[in-house]
């Protein structure tokens, strides 16, 4: 028998809901499930490729159902939002850095790495339309 | 005898999250307008943009398909590391149920895109 009874705080539902910090960071921790919806969108696309083309039509389908647009415009929103979110919190989840011994600033970190998501979306979008020029 | 060191498993899912995290962050929004919206559509794109043949080739391509692999698998892990840390903050205990239910489902996922794309052949 474990002797140690270790204090556990209770937990009330909906605490994050009351406190605009608190709600804002569920929300940010909440876009994973939408992140985890889209990859299993992809995998299901990438198995029916893996079983012919009849598979892969009824997919891509699928995909062009109006209903499946919209929900990927609901997760294009949720993607900017983590996007914006993960470059936010960066400055608080990298080590300090340290340029010419001041420290980079937060906006920097954060800017910096949204500039960094405008590029690679760029490169993505130019790499997608050479690929299939 | 010394003990043998015992090790935290945790480094390896922070940093599957945090790799997951960086390749949303970076190119999530993008990859949502393509496959989700523009190729359906046909905007800007070709209308056979996601085509059979075109995906085909695209998977069969080495860094295509370590492009795929990468994108899901990921994706999957950093959701899987983030929800495991969420439920623990909306009462469920992190424990074994919840650790095995979220990253047994990434494993899952991770096995299948690896099948696939290996039965898809090089």
């Amino acid at each position: 028998m474990n002797v140690r009874r270790p204090y556990v705080r209770r937990m009330e539902p909906g605490w994050w809901w009351k406190n605009a910090f608190l709600l804002r960071y569920m929300i940010r921790e909440m876009t994973s499930l939408l992140v985890a919806v889209y990859a299993f969108v992809l995998l299901a696309g990438v198995f029916a490729l893996s079983r012919g083309d009849a598979a892969y039509r009824q997919w891509l389908d699928v995909m062009a159902n109006p209903w499946s647009v919209a929900f990927h415009g609901l997760l294009l929103a949720v993607f900017l939002y983590h996007s914006w979110s993960w470059f936010e919190i960066m400055p608080k989840t990298l080590p300090q850095i340290r340029l010419g011994g001041r420290r980079l600033p937060a906006a920097a970190i954060t800017w910096g790495g949204l500039a960094a998501t405008v590029a690679c979306c760029g490169i993505l979008l130019g790499g997608t339309l050479w690929l299939t020029r | 005898m010394a003990h043998p060191v015992k090790r935290s498993n945790a480094p390896v899912f922070w940093l599957l999250f945090g790799a997951g995290g960086m390749l949303a962050a970076l190119l999530g929004p993008m990859l949502v307008l393509i496959t989700g919206i523009a190729a359906p559509l046909g905007w800007v794109l070709p209308p056979d943009a996601l085509s059979y043949d075109n995906m085909l080739a695209f998977s069969r391509n080495i860094p295509g398909k370590l492009f795929i692999f990468a994108v899901v698998t990921l994706f999957v892990w950093h959701a899987a590391h983030r929800i495991y840390h969420t439920l623990h903050d909306l009462g469920i205990r992190r424990n074994r149920l919840s650790m095995g239910f979220c990253y047994g489902i990434s494993l899952a996922a991770t096995l299948l895109a690896g099948y696939a794309l290996v039965i898809i052949g090089f």
